[in-house]
């Protein structure tokens, strides 16, 4: 009945290789987008974005990052915490312009980056140093690299509380963002227009989107997945397991850096490191990704929506209604986090993604069962 | 001897003491893996747990006062009496047992079969239940653990004056070395003996070592699985409870208590996650390295606070040349 597949053929390869090949799932996509782009900015406003859209967005492309290595390439990371950290500070950097020092002398600095390429810049910046710290992960694996990038995560957030250089010699050791505009509007500062942000990380989070879904559905994705499935296995028949990790490790570090960059410039606007990009933030994340789906980019997005609400929602309930304490209700929200991970685990591994496939497949038959 | 020596060795000596400590929450995590394969990243949250209510139970606080407090409107907080520390640590031991029987019975029971990644991160769902559940039921506040067998008879705190008067006879300069950590050196020496002739002597001992070489040739010969699981994880939670104690006496009960596992884990890397010795010889060495990084090279030339990452970045190089640890079983994999 609802994903009517009936007379809906593709002519050419191209067709038949698309993203979405069933018809009323594309116009769906299309509808989402349309609303998204066109409807949302002119609805919303203060609280909904800085509460709601901005942190679901920016989590969304953090997870969709961190799937690529965990879900797709089987490679476990604790380490997001740390990237993220690396994206804001590269961000932080090349917003107010690249210094280099030597021996107490300024040898060159860059002229000040636009906030775009303040993003892109603090993603390729983590990339690098994701593939660094991915260079480990060709002799270790499984949980000792779990661990291992435990490592990043506390390293990282170390060197951008100590090295003073990283916050342009601050006092408070905090980065600000300046303001930044993009054709006149206020992008990053105090006083932006929801609008502006918000249409800001969406067109990051869409393009990441498609650009990780592309990746996945083809050759570098099969790779990634191949080595997930079993690595031997997959060297036997001409994986390169140097090239397919670093390559998920580049690749998915780019992304949680952008996601660091946003998090940092748009959303927070200062951030103090050890607070912002702990180990908690690492596990978010993970988190993200286990109840939204390990190995989806649809799961990235509902798990980052699922976990932005919660918190949401049980103050509203807890604080707002109940009129409960907020440290109870902060209490209650690990038990609950840790119990919906334990039930996630056990009743469907897969998390909200298969959740989501089965009810695709169960409209498509309906009104029949079989 | 001069000063620059006597203040390394000092370090050593301190390094040795917090590396027997990190060795303790490692423990945990050792033979909960040798016996299940997983990787239980909820031990730090479980001496957390069990400091907590080990505290709770002295003071005859009612579990849960704030909960129910905030839904019932009443205002309880204690019972009123206050329990000797020994019923108190028999206590808390079932309790941890009941902990054990319910994370077996409710989570892992379920999992049996699923990859251990699935498992590890199961654990830290359970890491993130048990804190909030902890935090619910005794409340989130720094408390002080005493733990005293009688009236005056603690657990020793402070600086150890016989050790301080006589390096300072011999060497002209004293060391200032920690009653509490002396002490807590001396509780996990006898722990791991205890471990190690329970493992090596009891029939339970046996039929663990069983399992944690073959499940199913163990489940095969008569070995129940689920009770065995239930013992490790009650084993588990009783070192946890030991950790608790002493972390607990050392800076009190408070959240920061969980993140210990943070440390444990570059112990466990390195001494291998399959071996009770590996646990003890990791601990002592990046309890050394780290102290003595931080003395010689961290606080003068990095600008300090390097422990939190030195034993990670060492462990990770040390990985590099030898992926399994230093005494972890050799892992041979096969298509």
């Amino acid at each position: 009945m609802f994903y009517r597949e009936a007379g809906d053929f593709s002519t050419t390869y191209a067709e038949d290789q698309q993203t979405f090949p069933i018809k009323f799932d594309r116009y769906r996509y299309y509808v989402v987008l349309f609303i998204a782009i066109f409807v949302v900015p002119f609805v919303i406003n203060d609280y909904w974005v800085n509460s709601l859209l901005l942190p679901f967005l920016i989590y969304a492309i953090a997870a969709i990052g961190l799937n690529i290595l965990v879900g797709y390439c089987g490679q476990v990371s604790l380490g997001t915490g740390g990237f993220m950290a690396v994206g804001a500070y590269a961000c932080y950097k090349f917003m107010t312009g690249v210094d280099i020092w030597w021996g107490g002398e300024l040898l060159f600095q860059l002229p000040e980056f636009n906030i775009v390429f303040s993003v892109i810049m603090g993603g390729v910046m983590t990339a690098l140093v994701g593939v660094l710290f991915g260079l480990p992960s060709l002799r270790i694996k499984g949980f000792y690299l779990a661990v291992a990038t435990l490592a990043a995560q506390f390293f990282l957030v170390w060197l951008f509380n100590r090295v003073s250089w990283f916050y342009n010699y601050s006092a408070s050791g905090q980065i600000n963002a300046p303001e930044r505009d993009i054709f006149g509007v206020l992008i990053t500062g105090p006083s932006t227009q929801p609008w502006a942000t918000y249409l800001f990380c969406l067109f990051f989070t869409i393009v990441c989107a498609v650009v990780a879904r592309n990746l996945t559905r083809g050759s570098t994705g099969r790779k990634w997945m191949a080595i997930r499935d079993m690595d031997i296995a997959a060297e036997i028949i001409g994986v390169n397991p140097l090239r397919a990790k670093l390559t998920a490790f580049a690749v998915s570090s780019f992304f949680i850096g952008i996601s660091g960059a946003l998090f940092f410039s748009v959303y927070l606007g200062a951030v103090e490191v050890g607070e912002a990009f702990g180990i908690q933030k690492s596990f978010l994340v993970l988190f993200m990704i286990i109840i939204g789906g390990l190995g989806s980019i649809f799961g990235s997005f509902a798990g980052a929506a699922f976990l932005v609400l919660l918190p949401v929602l049980l103050k509203v309930v807890g604080v707002d209604w109940l009129g409960w304490p907020t440290d109870i209700v902060a209490h209650l929200q690990l038990v609950i986090v840790g119990l919906l991970i334990i039930v996630f685990l056990i009743a469907e591994p897969h998390g909200i993604a298969q959740l989501w496939r089965v009810a695709k497949e169960k409209l498509r038959l309906w009104p029949f069962p079989h | 001897m001069p000063e620059q020596l006597a203040f390394t060795i000092e370090v050593f000596l301190n390094g040795l003491m917090a590396g027997v400590l990190y060795a303790l929450v490692a423990l945990g995590f050792v033979l909960i893996y040798k016996a299940s394969g997983i990787f239980n990243y909820a031990q730090g949250v479980m001496a957390l747990f069990a400091a907590m209510t080990l505290v709770g139970i002295q003071n005859g606080q009612v579990p849960f006062s704030h909960l129910i407090n905030a839904i019932f409107g009443t205002d309880v907080h204690k019972f009123g009496w206050s329990v000797h520390s020994f019923l108190a640590i028999i206590l808390t031991v079932f309790v941890m047992i009941l902990l054990a029987w319910a994370v077996q019975r409710f989570v892992f029971r379920h999992l049996v079969g699923q990859e251990p990644i699935i498992l590890f991160m199961a654990t830290i769902g359970l890491a993130y239940f048990l804190e909030g559940v902890a935090d619910l039921m005794w409340g989130s506040e720094l408390k002080a653990l005493n733990v005293c067998a009688a009236d005056g008879v603690c657990l020793p705190q402070g600086l150890n004056l016989w050790i301080d008067e006589t390096t300072f006879n011999t060497f002209g300069y004293g060391f200032f070395i920690d009653n509490l950590d002396i002490v807590a050196s001396i509780v996990a020496a006898v722990l791991v003996i205890g471990l190690v002739m329970f493992a090596q002597y009891t029939k339970q001992g046996r039929a663990m070592r069983a399992v944690a070489d073959d499940h199913q040739a163990a489940l095969s010969v008569g070995v129940s699985l689920n009770f065995i699981w239930i013992l490790v994880w009650s084993l588990a939670g009783f070192v946890a409870l030991v950790a608790g104690i002493m972390w607990g006496a050392k800076s009190g009960v408070q959240f920061s208590l969980s993140l210990i596992a943070l440390k444990a884990l570059p112990v466990l890397m390195l001494g291998g996650f399959t071996s009770i010795p590996g646990a003890i010889v990791g601990g002592l060495i990046i309890g050394v390295g780290e102290k003595l990084f931080e003395f010689l090279i961290g606080a003068p030339y990095l600008g300090g606070a390097t422990e939190n990452w030195f034993a990670y970045m060492l462990a990770l190089l040390f990985l590099v040349f030898r992926p399994q640890g230093l005494f972890g079983e050799r892992i041979i994999e096969r298509v």
